[in-house]
């Protein structure tokens, strides 16, 4: 057995110890939870080095099912790139779980609360770990449960509730598909281990290619909160903040990418499929970015600039742009964690308030979270020489190096307003005067250690991050190191692209400082639609709405009226009548059993009777 | 003057699991009689130990192919599978009866012996390569068991089950000794490889037919088949539930160790008209059981007609006489067993006003004061309508699979409906223990150490078999092949 299987193994026994004796561990759940985090970071440490210095390998840890013709392993495929997925899932969340000890401390969930964070962990690594598309499924769907569970954390809150469920609704749209192509795949190729099926790929009619491609990409739209799927992702954000860092920013919703690039075999071999993914990356990107612009609550704005970013990320490995795709998902998890976790800490500062418009100020009184905050928002909005910076610029030169204008064009069009909603939100809440009551004012407070101690160190990862993997600008550390993984790609990173997208993010940012730094701030007018264009943002275009009159409120009469007049009255009938006959011709063969042996031993004559004639008169 | 027969070579390893068991038996009788004779406890403990030494021999000797006494005694993979089924479920059971007996107060070295003589009889009944030693075995395992059916001696229900189990019992023996003196008859030898052999040649002659008639009117019995199933429900009900619960599994393990073997190895010529007979027996058999049981109200004549159902469903897999469908018997076997034995286990921890709980309103409630009981009750009755992840799911996927696969449609949709009126009267009890509020006195339960023991060990076998079935799913296959070379 390989130690492979270590890395998944500590987060699933601390997530049952603290299911099992969760009573018994309560407020000192963190001392099983995070301890598990941190072995299972130790251990993918171990894996990455021996895959980055070794092979690829594939280990099995039994067989699953095994049906007829059908037959699939428990199987871990470790290549670099799961490596890489395995040390941000592992050494990201750890840093989370450790920020969580400071910001759910007291909650009457505790314990609960940090199973279901471990169990995640476990289904996002055994997802990154599995080695054909069953196991992906199965571990696809658990991530998809534990952010259910974790969105409706606190349930009696009917809006948490309701995300949850939305949440998981919306991704049954998308995992159907993802389902179909498996079995599709399973149907062309008879197999659906990874080696076998992408080597098999090229066998495959570029329409079939392209119908299977297009199907688990929906799976993607779905977990990835692409355009049209993408309304579960704001309603998140009812979830605690940790749990938006770690799944909702950093991890769960980038299975999508990583789906999509593992599987690229797949989608060369159809082309257009490739396409697809890269246009509605695109859209996704400019379009979620246009809706970030007016947001007013602090989490929304960066749910919002999440499924944006994603777009990018879509965008990338749609142009072929693998290694820059997944480069922009680490950078990604860095400073999107980071901003997240700020977010949270600015939020516990205050005791429960998320809106932008009444906060401000804060930089005096939470220096260490404004300054790391300050620190993630740079590396959102591209600031010169951090992570995003290298990572976007990759993106946009794999776009140009293409020859994608359009794609091109729009993805700067969306750096400029991500780095106009990122300032935007970081002058709203640091700088200016104070707009909260004065008793919240009072309270306000930094908060402890561990909170501000994994802030820290993701700063430290959005500062270095860029350098260490994004350089030499022709061919990265990073592209070499996915080498073995992807192809090489053509990128440019013509002094133009650098040139422009230096000239977005200080549009965005002088933009924004103009507008919310050197004008004062008017709360009331901020939020109140004055056009109609601003309205269609605030309402984020109006997709929720379209949903509910055009797919829920239909679905919901139909389903009314079918529960009430079909099922009641035809289902329900016949049921209850064929029930009421059997067990009327149940009570009538009960008679039959007399008691008296005498019956017993006629009846079983009469059954010899008739098989002997039953032989005979054959 | 007629030539010498050679006396035949003892080869006693052959016979080693059952020897095991044997020496166990004689060991109990014997330390009954030392001190201390007021505490029993002890007993059940050796038992046990011979159990688990038989099920040592078993895995040491597995993979032998050998053949003793003639030809009469055969210890092959396939005898092996069924003595691992039988020792497992007599393991649970004396587990489970050092806690029931204890409670009652009615431990004893002959109730241990009685049922180690039993188990050895069962064992040999899978191992018996000759018609003769078919029936010896048999009449080991039930005679014992008829035995054991009446030892609640003060109580009028138990001595009702053991005599109508007898009288019938004896009654079913008759045909199956008919049946073989008739297939001597036609054939000239009472070893299964040349009944074969003789039978080829003439395979529709009447006699032989009659004979296989007459053989599976009683394995019909041991197996309780429709329509001779009349004595299960009444005896279920009366026999400690302790024995009831190795009725129930370890003697239907063996009679279809038998049946299968004879059938398939023996008779496999005749297989086109017996396999036309079993069509109708299955389809009758779970029909019968499973309508019959919707109208029950005690849960063990409800879980007796809930085992003819399941013998329904496992003679459809022998109904091909070949592919998959008997390995997917013995899986289902390895499956029922586990789940039945945990069942019946479980209603023997239970006990209401001092006497044994076993109306199904007893139950009322009981998830309220005990939780883990109620659990595992519940598991045990969901495995039992085949609800995954559990055994019960997995043994029925195989089966119905398989008889698919063997073109027995629509056998295969009456089984379909069938599990869809069982899962009625099984979710039923599981209303009653989580939806119902109690009434009267409460179910009292006190498990012993044993007792928890039997309990988890049977959970973990439903959950371990429903989850990862291939091990042992290719065992079965692997036990039952050569039979059908």
């Amino acid at each position: 057995m390989s130690t492979v299987w270590l890395i998944p193994a500590f987060p699933l026994a601390g997530a049952l110890t603290n299911i099992f004796f969760g009573r018994s561990t309560g407020h000192r759940a963190h001392w099983i939870a995070v301890p598990a985090l941190g072995a299972s970071f130790l251990f993918a440490c171990a894996v990455a080095a021996r895959v980055w210095s070794g092979a690829p390998f594939t280990t099995t840890l039994g067989a699953w099912i095994v049906a007829g013709d059908f037959e699939t392993g428990i199987t871990a495929y470790v290549d670099n790139l799961s490596a890489v997925m395995l040390l941000v899932v592992t050494g990201v969340g750890f840093l989370i779980h450790l920020y969580s000890v400071g910001y759910m401390h007291g909650d009457p969930g505790y314990a609960r609360f940090f199973a279901y964070l471990n169990l995640f962990v476990f289904s996002m690594t055994m997802l990154v770990l599995a080695g054909n598309f069953l196991l992906l499924y199965v571990f696809w769907e658990a991530v998809g449960l534990c952010s259910y569970l974790l969105i409706g954390f606190w349930y009696t809150r009917d809006s948490a509730a309701n995300a949850g469920k939305k949440a998981f609704i919306v991704n049954r749209v998308g995992d159907f598909g993802f389902g179909l192509g498996v079995m599709w795949l399973w149907t062309e190729l008879g197999t659906l281990d990874y080696a076998a099926v992408f080597k098999g790929a090229a066998t495959l009619s570029p329409a079939t290619a392209t119908g299977i491609a297009l199907l688990l990409f929906m799976g993607a739209c779905g977990k990835s909160a692409q355009l049209p799927l993408h309304t579960w992702l704001p309603d998140a954000m009812e979830g605690p903040t940790p749990v938006s860092a770690l799944i909702h920013a950093a991890t769960m919703v980038t299975a999508g990418v990583y789906m999509v690039a593992r599987s690229h075999a797949l989608f060369e071999r159809s082309g257009s499929a490739l396409e697809v993914v890269a246009w509605v990356g695109t859209a996704t990107a400019v379009f979620a970015a246009t809706i970030g612009l007016v947001q007013t609550d602090i989490k929304r704005v960066l749910a919002y600039s999440t499924i944006s970013q994603l777009g990018y990320m879509f965008a990338a490995v749609g142009v072929g742009a693998y290694v820059a795709g997944i480069f922009h998902l680490v950078t990604h998890a860095f400073f999107k964690a980071l901003l997240f976790l700020g977010a949270g800490s600015v939020i516990h500062g205050l005791h429960g308030e998320q809106d932008l418009r009444k906060m401000g100020g804060l930089a005096s009184k939470m220096p260490i979270t404004a300054t790391t905050m300050w620190i993630g928002g740079l590396g959102l909005a591209g600031a010169p020489l951090l992570a995003g910076f290298f990572s976007k610029d990759e993106i946009l030169g794999a776009a140009l190096g293409t020859e994608h204008l359009g794609i091109f064009t729009l993805l700067l069009a969306g750096a400029f307003m991500t780095a106009f909603y990122t300032f935007r939100l970081l002058f709203l809440a640091f700088s200016g005067a104070p707009r909260m009551p004065r008793d919240v004012l009072q309270q306000a407070h930094e908060s402890p250690w561990v909170m501000t101690g994994p802030l820290l160190m993701l700063s430290v990862l959005t500062v270095v991050a860029g350098f260490a993997l994004g350089l030499p600008l022709d061919g990265s550390r990073f592209a070499h190191l996915l080498a073995s993984v992807f192809h090489p790609h053509e990128g440019e990173h013509a002094s133009v692209v650098v040139l422009l997208s230096l000239v977005v993010f200080g549009a965005g940012g002088l933009l924004a400082f103009y507008m919310y730094r050197q004008s004062a701030v008017k709360p009331e007018a901020i939020g109140q639609p004055r056009t109609w264009v601003h309205a269609l943002l605030l309402n984020a275009w109006y997709v929720d709405w379209i949903y509910d009159r055009l797919i829920v409120q239909p679905i919901y009469v139909l389903s009314v009226a079918l529960a009430q007049v079909f099922d009641v009255g035809v289902i329900d009938g016949i049921v209850n009548g064929l029930g009421r006959a059997v067990s009327a011709w149940g009570a009538g063969l009960r008679r039959l059993q007399t008691g008296y042996v005498v019956n017993y031993a006629l009846t079983m004559l009469a059954g010899a009777v008739v098989v002997v004639a039953f032989f005979l008169a054959r | 003057m007629s030539p010498v027969v050679p006396p035949p070579a003892v080869a006693l390893g052959v016979l080693l699991p059952v020897l095991v068991v044997l020496a166990a038996a004689a060991v109990v009788l014997v330390l009954d009689v030392l001190p201390p004779r007021d505490s029993k406890a002890h007993l059940g403990g050796v038992a046990l130990a011979g159990i688990i030494g038989a099920l040592l021999a078993i895995v040491m000797r597995w993979g032998t192919d050998a053949r003793a006494f003639r030809d009469m005694v055969l210890l092959d993979t396939y005898a092996l599978y069924f003595d691992l089924v039988i020792c497992y479920a007599a393991a649970l059971i004396v587990m489970f009866s050092m806690d029931y007996l204890g409670r009652t107060g009615s431990e004893s070295g002959e109730y241990y012996s009685l049922l180690l003589f039993s188990t050895a009889g069962m064992m040999l009944m899978a191992s018996a390569g000759d018609l003769i030693v078919v029936f010896l075995a048999l009449e080991l395992m039930s005679l014992s068991l008829y035995v054991l059916a009446g030892f609640f001696k003060q109580r009028l229900t138990s001595g009702e089950a053991s005599m109508k189990y007898f009288l019938l019992g004896a009654f079913a023996s008759s045909f199956l000794l008919y049946g073989i003196a008739l297939i001597y008859g036609a054939t000239g030898s009472t070893n299964l490889d040349r009944i074969a052999a003789a039978a080829a040649t003439r395979n529709a002659e009447p006699m032989v037919l009659i004979g296989l008639a007459m053989m599976l009117v009683g394995f019909g019995f041991k197996i309780s088949s429709v329509p001779f199933h009349m004595w299960a429900p009444d005896v279920y009900e009366g026999a400690p539930t302790s024995v009831t619960a190795f009725i129930a599994t370890g003697s239907k393990a063996a009679a279809f160790a038998a049946m299968i073997r004879v059938l398939v190895v023996a008779l496999r010529g005749a297989q086109p008209d017996w396999s036309a007979l079993l069509w109708a027996l299955a389809a009758l058999t779970m029909t019968v059981g499973n309508v019959v049981a919707l109208a029950q109200s005690n849960l063990k004549r409800l879980l007796a007609y809930s085992s003819i159902a399941h013998v329904g469903y496992m003679l459809m897999g022998l109904v091909a006489g070949g592919g998959p469908g008997p390995g997917a018997v013995l899986f289902y076997l390895l499956a029922y067993t586990f789940t039945t034995v945990g069942a019946f286990g479980a209603i023997a921890l239970c006990a209401r006003a001092g006497e044994e709980a076993v109306e199904v309103s007893d139950y009322a409630g009981l998830a309220r004061r005990h939780p883990v009981l109620a659990a595992t009750l519940a598991l045990f009755f969901l495995s039992l309508i085949g609800i995954p992840p559990l055994a019960g799911f997995v043994a029925k996927f195989y089966l119905f699979g398989a008889a698919v696969r063997a073109g027995y449609i629509w056998l295969t949709v009456i089984a379909v409906l069938n599990s869809a009126v069982a899962a009625y009267y099984y979710l039923r009890v599981i209303v009653y223990m989580y939806m119902r509020e109690p009434d009267g006195e409460p179910v009292a339960v006190a498990p012993s150490l044993a007792g928890g023991l039997a309990l988890t060990l049977a959970v973990a076998g439903i959950v371990i078999l429903g989850l990862m079935p291939a091990p042992f799913a290719d065992l079965a296959q692997v036990a039952v092949a050569p039979l059908l070379r």
